[in-house]
């Protein structure tokens, strides 16, 4: 269904003999952002590196069940176009630190060897720059280092690296845990106006950041996918109790 | 594998601060109780004493009022309170105006007892109905407590019926309020106080049935309010 942008189901994932992700199953419909948290260990990072193949990078990792992006599974793509197509942003900002602000943007073409004009890729450079909420503020200084930036601008800089490849689903690993509250609300009020034009996928162990951004949020325990809804409902009457005891602090 | 090591805590600091709110509104239902017999003895009794101490000890209902109204805020500021804790929070502000509204009533009856010039006629008073009324609202407003103490849905699921009979009662006093008029017309002004009474006993049953809907909200997350009185019979029944 063309709603539906990702989709799992029945799916699982191994570090070696280390069952994470477990009969997994779950539809992220299009230009949603879906909260995903969790106690720590419980599976919710594994299972956010598979949806873009990060997972198998690691030796003695495994997966099973199906992943798919719309109609299409996953682990049978080309994984370097499952990443164009599924973006990442990792908790640390991590701009190429020798590189410019304006290559930072386009390092996805550059990097893969793909050939773009100059306009075209200034043009790309502007419209992620301005879709990260971070062209007026850089827009002077395009050929400056990227670690030149404050955390949150680079970590809106990540954000329009991962843009600039037109991606259809962009996932963040608890993209504002290294940042400071002000930033952090730079990041969340640009999740808003991202949503517009992608699906957004977030890690995060904050819940009230969870409750603030998300439309939806999945709450997984033990590898397992808990629970799956609306995030006012989640946050209000979650139907299983893991799920409320978590969310109000009764797990320790 | 990592092993989770998932064991519930003693009482995190939000717990602790939920069961201080919960002892505080108990206090102030307890206190409540207390004013709602208190002005039905001085009904009975005509003791005009005992109804001022009622309009005394109306200033220490508003005082918890406004102490639990602050709490709250202080706990939603400062804790974020979610899923039951959030709607156990919700229900508390709204329970305790309710409570409150309860101490004004009991309150509004003790005044009828320091204004009326002549006691009330304890005939009357039963060929009215309204010990009986006031014995059932009372009972009611001890049995919100138990079912909000122990969480007992079913129990304040009971509430709502039980209104029933003080509804009932409420309909037929232009009658049998007009029956005491008939028996001695000078007894106008108390059978009006009397009147007045019935009218302010209903509320009493009104308001712990909105206390009920909000005990089974908090613990069940199912909203009962404007529900159809129909249907709320037949959930009553379950």
């Amino acid at each position: 269904m063309e709603h539906t942008v990702v989709s799992a189901s029945k799916f699982n994932a191994w570090f070696g003999d280390n069952h994470v992700v477990k009969d997994v199953s779950i539809k992220i419909e299009k230009n949603q952002v879906i909260a995903v948290m969790g106690p720590s260990g419980c599976g919710k990072t594994t299972f956010l590196r598979c949806i873009n193949r990060m997972h198998e990078l690691i030796p003695g990792a495994t997966a099973k069940g199906s992943l798919k992006l719309y109609a299409d599974e996953i682990y049978t793509m080309n994984p370097i176009y499952v990443r164009y197509k599924i973006g990442m942003v990792f908790q640390r900002p991590n701009p190429f630190p020798n590189l410019s602000i304006y290559d930072n943007v386009v390092a996805g073409y550059k990097l893969n060897g793909l050939k773009v004009a100059k306009a075209e890729m200034d043009n790309i450079v502007e419209k992620s720059l301005t879709s990260a909420a971070l062209w007026n503020e850089v827009k002077d200084s395009l050929h400056k280092k990227g670690t030149f930036l404050s955390g949150g601008q680079q970590q809106r800089l990540c954000i329009a690296r991962a843009i600039a490849m037109e991606p259809e689903v962009i996932l963040f690993d608890e993209p504002t845990s290294a940042l400071d509250p002000i930033s952090t609300s730079s990041v969340e009020q640009l999740f808003h106006e991202l949503k517009a034009n992608y699906t957004l996928i977030i890690v995060t162990h904050n819940m009230q950041q969870a409750a603030r951004v998300s439309d939806k949020t999945a709450f997984f325990y033990l590898g397992e996918l808990v629970e799956f809804d609306e995030t006012k409902q989640m946050f209000t009457a979650p139907k299983d109790n893991r799920t409320q005891n978590y969310i109000t602090g009764r797990f320790s | 594998m990592v092993k989770f090591n998932l064991k519930y805590q003693e009482m995190t600091p939000l717990e602790n601060e939920i069961t201080t709110l919960k002892k505080e509104l108990v206090s102030m239902w307890i206190l409540v109780q207390s004013q709602l017999n208190k002005a039905k003895e001085a009904m009975i009794q005509f003791d005009k004493d005992l109804a001022r101490e009622v309009l005394v000890k109306e200033k220490r209902v508003n005082s918890f009022e406004l102490k639990i109204d602050r709490d709250c805020e202080n706990i939603f500021a400062l804790y974020c309170p979610v899923a039951i804790d959030l709607r156990f929070l919700l229900a508390a502000l709204k329970i305790n105006t309710n409570l409150e509204r309860i101490g004004d009533i009991a309150a509004g009856i003790a005044l009828y007892v320091v204004e009326s010039s002549v006691n009330f006629d304890v005939k009357a008073l039963e060929s009215t109905s309204i010990i009986r009324m006031y014995e059932e609202a009372v009972n009611i407003l001890i049995d919100t407590r138990t079912a909000f103490e122990k969480e007992d849905t079913v129990l304040a699921r009971s509430i709502f019926k039980r209104d029933d009979v003080l509804d009932a009662i409420n309909v037929n006093a232009p009658a049998s309020i007009g029956e005491v008029i008939k028996a001695d017309i000078n007894s106008m002004p108390e059978a009006l106080y009397m009147l007045s009474i019935i009218r302010k006993l209903e509320r009493v049953g009104d308001q712990s049935k909105n206390i009920a809907e909000e005990i089974i909200f908090y613990v069940e997350a199912k909203i009962l309010k404007h529900y159809e009185s129909s249907n709320r019979k037949i959930e009553g029944e379950d």
